[in-house]
């Protein structure tokens, strides 16, 4: 971490930056009603490597670009995958996309979930809604890494049973002492038999040794805000805790300002950033 | 440079039509503030007739105007509307075209050599702050950087401040340290009327080798610094010390509410700012929709839509806005980009229609600032 409590950044790339490369969607998944995982891969065939937690450019041709997390395994760059809700012009547009089409892509961009600090310690992993697509990649490497971590929780929070993103894979986790998965969801229906109530409900169960635990955090700012408190109160040292933020973004790269969020530009800085660094900003009124 | 190459040259005022001259040959088009409708705007001159000789600018908040100056020097006045920025990051550009297979196809940056003339410190450094923004971060931006090996920047030191200026207290003028290919000190006392030209470049050397002068004397580079120390000392405005950590503490602020009631949320001090950045992209297509383009332009932090997130943008009151932008230039700049956003040209003092003065603003939140020094530090 340098001066100022973010964390370092990948190396420099140069590059004119603006310009997104070909893609073609390889595959289309319908995950919910509202939402798509598109497979991309490169015209050209060059893999884009990538870390857990960085995203990417994704453009429509003549309808725009939007910033969309990398959801897919970090071990395996072939393919790249992106989970993506809509919710207007172009998340729409890609949600719309077939097999075989285009999307430009730029990126990977952003820094990335620091995974090796989990190890030899417990991993809490948070996400609220679609926040599970971000930190999707982390569940890939902590089930790759299972002997390097002293145990995995996964604690997920929805608004519905009918919305819980990745059910099948998610729902299919063998858990078993060292993996557990906590559910809760804000609305109930008659054959939900878990949780309902807010993720923050869960911690404190769901918590091992919280000195011991790091945490990584997405979903909707006020839910990371409560469950940055939730885990601090419990004992997880702040450093500990990462959140993944989030801020319109016109370029991703550092150039437009759009993603500021007081001293950070979210999208050279982040999109993660410990706890400390955030903690204060997230309470600051409209900034 | 070495220090033998370094000399300053002193020439007689119509030295400045021989350099234009010298530039003109070297295949520059010479740019330099113009009087236009009674005020400055930046543009290309074919000959020392179009600098606003002898004017100067009347300037308070809200507004700007040339008048008669006291005396008949080239450069009494000081900035046009625009400064440099826009040469080398235009206001709107279309980036690529690309069919419906997404070859994308950039679109070439069209450079012709520009000298400006007359650039001031301020201008300079604000030229050094967006080179940071666009150069320092993991993307460079090549095309911001083909336009600046296209300019030619020939700084003229103030010896005049316009009532709005407020460099001094930023460190970034009245006079040039770096940053210029040439800089210019405009003497004009006792019947004399001349320059003290200075390279600051292998560049603005190899131009000052061609122009007819004399080694500069003692005397007058004396002059020429007494002239920038007597143009700082004139200066009536100036920024408070401390306006980072102040504005850092201030998130909550009374204060802001208060500014919004006269803040106009027109962008106006943003468009007129040499350091603001922000941009946006558009997306174009053909009617047809086979063929698309993408654009860059200018955007402002005062717009609603610049914070829009699906659900309703983040900055919906003026006063998060205007507590944005002035928090951004003079604290938040510092942790993103090592210095302050603010070069203090006082631009968004006399181009903001109700004369809102960032520093004026600064002061008054200071007045009030509810956790002085040490408490604010514990409060973070
Ligand atoms: C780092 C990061 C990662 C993201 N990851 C995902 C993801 O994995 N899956 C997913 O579905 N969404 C993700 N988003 C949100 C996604 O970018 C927005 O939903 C999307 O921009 C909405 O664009 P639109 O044109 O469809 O909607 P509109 O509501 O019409 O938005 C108009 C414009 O505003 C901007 N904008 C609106 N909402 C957002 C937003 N939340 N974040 C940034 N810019 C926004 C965009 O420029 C957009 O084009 C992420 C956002 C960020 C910043
Ligand atoms: S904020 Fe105002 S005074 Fe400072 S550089 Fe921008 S226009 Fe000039
Ligand atoms: S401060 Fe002045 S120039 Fe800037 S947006 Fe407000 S009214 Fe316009
Ligand atoms: S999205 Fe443009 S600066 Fe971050």
């Amino acid at each position: 971490m340098n001066a100022i409590g973010q964390l370092d950044r990948s190396p420099l790339q140069i590059d004119s930056g603006m310009l997104p490369r070909p893609f073609v969607v390889r595959s289309r998944r319908e995950e919910m009603s509202d939402c798509v995982t598109l497979e991309l891969a490169a015209l050209d065939g060059e893999p884009l490597a990538f870390e857990a937690g960085q995203f990417t450019m994704l453009y429509v041709h003549g309808v725009g670009e939007v910033a969309i997390s990398i959801s897919g395994d970090p071990a395996v760059s072939d393919s790249l995958i992106h989970t993506i809700r809509a919710v207007g012009a172009v998340s729409q547009a890609l949600c719309g996309l077939s097999e075989g089409d285009r999307v430009g892509v730029r990126g990977p961009l952003g820094n990335s979930w620091p995974l090796e600090r989990a190890v030899g310690k417990h991993l809490m992993i948070v996400a609220g809604g679609l926040g599970l697509a971000p930190v999707r990649p982390i569940i890939y490497w902590a089930l790759a890494n299972r002997d390097r971590l002293k145990s995995i929780d996964i604690v997920y929070g929805t608004r519905a049973p009918d919305q819980i993103l990745f059910a099948p894979q998610l729902l299919g986790l063998s858990t078993t002492d060292g993996l557990r998965v906590g559910m809760t969801v804000d609305l109930a229906d008659q054959d939900w038999r878990g949780q309902v109530g807010v993720v923050t409900d869960l911690i404190p169960s769901m918590l091992r040794e919280p000195a011991e635990t790091v945490a990584m955090v997405c979903g909707p700012e006020i839910m990371m805000r409560f469950t940055g408190q939730a885990l601090a109160a419990a004992g997880v040292p702040a450093e500990e805790i990462f959140l993944s933020m989030e801020r319109n973004m016109k370029c991703g790269i550092g150039w437009c300002g759009h993603c500021q969020l007081g001293p950070h530009l979210i999208c050279r800085d982040g999109p993660v950033f410990p706890y400390p660094a955030v903690r204060d900003l997230m309470s600051v009124w409209e900034l | 440079m070495d220090q033998a190459a370094a000399k300053s040259i002193s020439m007689g005022a119509n030295g400045l039509e021989a350099l234009i001259s010298v530039l003109e040959a070297d295949g520059y088009d010479v740019w330099g503030a113009r009087e236009r409708d009674g005020a400055l705007v930046l543009g290309p001159i074919a000959s020392i007739d179009d600098l606003p000789r002898g004017r100067i600018e009347q300037a308070e908040g809200g507004s700007v105007r040339l008048v008669e100056g006291p005396r008949d020097a080239f450069f009494d006045h000081t900035l046009p509307m625009q400064s440099a920025k826009r040469l080398v990051y235009p206001a709107e550009e279309r980036l690529f075209v690309t069919g419906e297979d997404l070859l994308i196809e950039e679109t070439p940056v069209e450079t012709r050599p520009i000298a400006v003339i007359g650039v001031r410190p301020c201008d300079l450094a604000a030229m050094e702050t967006l080179t940071t923004v666009f150069e320092s971060g993991p993307f460079r931006d090549t095309r911001f950087r083909q336009r600046r090996e296209a300019l030619l920047l020939i700084a003229v030191n103030c010896m005049r401040p316009a009532s709005t200026c407020f460099c001094a207290s930023m460190n970034t003028g009245p006079r040039a340290e770096a940053g210029f290919d040439l800089a210019l000190d405009e003497l004009l006392e006792d019947g004399r009327h001349l320059f003290v030209v200075s390279a600051g470049s292998a560049r603005g050397q190899e131009i000052l080798d061609r122009l007819d002068g004399e080694a500069a004397s003692k005397e007058d580079l004396q002059a020429a610094r007494d002239g920038s120390r007597a143009c700082a000392e004139a200066q009536t405005r100036r920024m408070a010390e401390g306006a980072e950590q102040l504005l850092k503490r201030s998130y909550d602020h009374p204060h802001w509410a208060e500014v919004a009631e006269r803040c106009l949320s027109c962008t106006n001090c943003t468009m007129v700012c040499p350091t603001c950045f922000c941009g946006t992209v558009e997306d174009r297509s053909s009617l047809d929709g086979s063929e698309a383009e993408r654009w860059r332009r200018w955007d402002s932090c005062f717009t609603l839509d610049f914070s829009y997130l699906h659900g309703g943008s983040v900055r919906k009151e003026t006063a998060s806005r205007y507590r944005q932008w002035i928090t951004h230039k003079l604290a938040h700049w510092h942790d993103q980009f090592g210095s302050s956003g603010c070069v203090g040209c006082g631009r968004c003092i006399g181009w903001c229609p109700v004369g809102i003065d960032l520093t004026a603003e600064v002061a008054a939140l200071a007045a009030n600032d509810s956790s002085s020094g040490q408490q604010g530090e514990e409060r973070r």
